[in-house]
């Protein structure tokens, strides 16, 4: 029986997806729940999970080709269990084919025994610090566990292998390698991404008037607070402790207390008037950049989590942008962005909002200054500047600027004698 | 002896003590030895042979049967100035002077508030392997393990018996000193001519390996380094640390090497609930999990109330090269 696969909706609004790459040949066995395809829409490169088990009888979109969802891609041949178990054989897995036939849907791991997928405390840390996937190494220990040298073979073998297309470029004097080198006098095509890009923060920019402000805090008590957990706490969960968390938490205590800020613009439709929606949830998103592309992903219900929950959910999703992993789900939902803009040395920034959102708010660089203090004393403080850009539809400048009042009281308040 | 150069001399463990004894009793007036059979007898294993000519029967003391008095004269002794170096003639009868080990020896510097110390060695030969049954084949390690306040030696080669019991005798806090019978004619080895000490608390990594960390002490650390060098023919590596110092434990240098091997065996004698083991486990769970690939294996006695006369019971008791071999084997392959 044949069954043919069409281009999935990753989200909500999404209307189109690019196959970014095939993952199976034609003639291929595949499982079921195998990725089979790599489809990149708005933001997300996703693995696309094959249905049912059979062989791959035709692909009918190119790779790099833009379809509509819905559209047909590919064609699978499906088998019946009892051959399942036979197509899997051959392929140099038979003592764990053999065990597992009977089981037959169980999804079989790629390592073989269950116990042996369980990665090792070491391995963990070591997959973290290198940013390997565990899942793509092939293990060499018992039983085809993923041993802590595998895991720094992997990372060894990751940083040698140069780019599919170009060789590696050489960074400029004072510049890191990150930033994107494009030949001068070249047109280059704009990827899914930087078109969708272009056309939010235009509509953005259209669509709400913009207004924006500044405060300066003194972080030098959270700073200190940082520096005095940051190794435990970074032993402890195999994430870096940035001042982000902090300023995260300030952030959504600060949005509890103007809720107005947490809200957004809803236009006139049909007979219903225009309105301004107050958001339930506070969901955060964290912009994130990456050489040739912007990604914003949100920590859900950021409202509940501790300094340390938070510093936990990012590490993760910033992890997962880099590597290009972030799903579908890590990118909606989104109710108020933070922009870490002075971690590339930024001092001020006017961002643009985030549409749907009421504002955004950037962390700046922190500077040690000469401080005249309340009583006159002068002291050497770390200072960072904090802007918020807003929907002048949804808020006033009274509001805005109470809330970034709120915010650095919040953030000048947190000090070495805090629970993370 | 053999004298192989003029620096050092070839013995074994029981001529290390006697040898490290006599230089102290010789050195140091206020050094005494005391307990069962010491004197007229010379010790059981004639550690202390021909002492009491020498010394006289006021610094070398034969006692009677009472532990629990050996230890508590001991103690007075040490308070009140002299290096008395008191002797369990077997570790199995070293029950009766628990209390005056644990709740005064152990104490009298903290219960003075510093005013009184108590510089006392208590040499005790423990350990199976040599048809000693029930009542001669103990491990007591783990019994004063426990006891803040108590210092715990345990070596294996002869020139760590005598470096060892020297820092000991130098102590000026109570030390008590294991050594294993197993190996006082089994081990030899060069000695240093001359006085010097090594410190307590440190151990001694006898073999650099990359893949798994061993960690022993006692006769066990002979075995297990005659199995890590088999398993180089079998290119495996496997490092083999001597704790020499029960305690303080040397945190340290089995740290540093589970860094490096990512794994760790521990393997000692004594059974396994609750003994030493137990506590480096937790040691090595609490301060580098993270560094962990393969759960920490333990390879000890099994928890049964003493080891059997009979042959096939003390074989099933004690670990051998080919077991500790095999352990490391699967650890490595893990």
């Amino acid at each position: 029986m044949a069954t043919t696969i069409t281009m999935p909706q990753l989200g909500e609004t999404v209307t189109e997806g690019t196959v970014a790459q095939w993952l199976k040949s034609i003639g291929d066995s595949v499982e079921k729940y195998e990725d089979f395809v790599e489809v990149s829409t708005d933001k997300v490169n996703a693995g696309v999970p094959s249905p049912v088990t059979g062989t791959i009888r035709e692909l009918l979109v190119k790779e790099g080709e833009t379809v509509a969802t819905g559209t047909p891609i590919a064609i699978i041949e499906e088998v019946g269990a009892a051959s399942a178990a036979e197509a899997a054989a051959p392929a140099a897995r038979t003592e764990t084919a053999a065990a597992s036939a009977p089981a037959s849907a169980t999804a079989p791991s790629p390592n073989g025994a269950a116990a042996a997928t369980a990665a090792s405390p070491a391995v963990r840390r070591l997959a973290r610090e290198h940013h390997v996937d565990v899942r793509t190494v092939k293990g060499s220990g018992s039983n085809g566990r993923v041993t802590a040298d595998d895991v720094l073979a992997a990372a060894r073998t990751s940083v040698a292998a140069p780019p599919a297309t170009a060789p590696p470029p050489i960074p400029p004097p004072g510049r890191t390698s990150t930033y994107a080198q494009p030949a001068r006098g070249t047109l280059i095509a704009l990827t899914q991404a930087r078109r969708i890009i272009a056309e939010r923060m235009v509509e953005s920019r259209h669509t709400a008037p913009h207004a924006w402000s500044m405060v300066q805090i003194d972080v030098t008590d959270v700073w200190n607070w940082r520096v005095r957990e940051k190794d435990r706490f970074e032993r402890e969960t195999g994430h870096k402790l940035t001042l982000l968390p902090f300023f995260i938490r300030a952030v959504v205590e600060s949005l509890d207390a103007f809720p107005l800020m947490n809200a957004k613009f809803v236009p006139a439709a049909g007979s219903s008037p225009a309105a301004i929606y107050v958001n339930e949830a506070v969901n955060i998103g964290i912009a994130i950049g990456l050489p040739t592309n912007l990604v914003v992903p949100v920590i859900k219900n950021a409202d509940q989590l501790s300094v340390r929950g938070i510093a936990i959910a990012a590490g993760g999703l910033i992890e997962k942008a880099r590597k290009g992993k972030l799903g579908v789900d890590e990118l909606a939902g989104g109710t108020f962005t933070v922009n870490n803009n002075g971690a590339n040395g930024s001092w001020a920034s006017a961002p643009i909002i985030n549409g749907g959102q009421a504002g955004i708010v950037t962390m700046e660089a922190v500077i040690k200054k000469l401080v005249v203090r309340d009583d006159d004393s002068i002291a050497i403080r770390r200072m960072m500047n904090s802007c918020l850009s807003l929907d002048h539809r949804v808020v006033d400048g009274y509001v805005a600027s109470g809330f970034l009042a709120e915010l650095k009281r919040r953030l000048e308040a947190m000090g070495p004698q805090g629970e993370l | 002896m053999a004298v192989v150069s003029s620096n050092s001399t070839v013995m074994n463990n029981v001529e290390a003590v006697r040898a490290t004894l006599y230089e102290a009793m010789k050195n140091d007036d206020r050094t005494l030895v005391l307990g069962e059979d010491v004197g007229a007898r010379g010790n059981v294993f004639l550690i202390t042979k021909d002492f009491i000519t020498e010394f006289g029967p006021e610094r070398v003391i034969d006692t009677p049967i009472a532990e629990a008095s050996i230890v508590g004269i001991a103690v007075g002794m040490a308070m009140e100035g002299l290096r008395p170096i008191a002797e369990i003639q077997f570790a199995d009868f070293i029950y009766p002077s628990f209390n005056q080990i644990v709740g005064e020896a152990a104490k009298i510097r903290y219960r003075s508030n510093g005013e009184y110390t108590c510089p006392l060695v208590i040499r005790t030969p423990y350990g199976g392997g040599v048809r000693g049954a029930l009542s001669h084949s103990v491990s007591v390690e783990a019994l004063f393990y426990h006891v803040p306040g108590l210092k715990i030696v345990a070596p294996s080669f002869p020139a760590d018996v005598k470096g060892l019991l020297n820092a000991a005798i130098d102590d000026p806090d109570p030390v008590l000193f294991l050594e294993h019978k197993k190996t006082y004619r089994l081990i030899k080895g060069e000695v240093p001519n001359g006085h010097y000490t090594i410190p307590l608390g440190k151990a001694n990594v006898l073999k650099d390996g990359k893949q798994l960390s061993v960690v022993s002490y006692g006769l066990y650390v002979h075995w297990a380094l005659e199995a890590a060098l088999g398993l180089e023919q079998e290119g495996m590596s496997v490092e083999v640390i001597d704790l020499r110092s029960i305690r303080p434990m040397d945190k340290t240098t089995i740290l540093r090497s589970v860094e490096k091997t990512r794994k760790l065996l521990i393997i000692h004698e004594d059974n396994k609930f609750g003994g030493i083991g137990a506590e480096i486990s937790a040691m090595v769970a609490e301060e580098a999990l993270f560094h962990l690939d393969a759960p920490i294996r333990r390879l000890c006695g099994p928890d049964v109330p003493a080891m059997g006369y009979a042959l096939p019971l003390e074989e099933e008791f004690m670990s051998s090269p080919a077991e500790m071999a095999e352990a490391m084997r699967e650890m490595v392959k893990f």
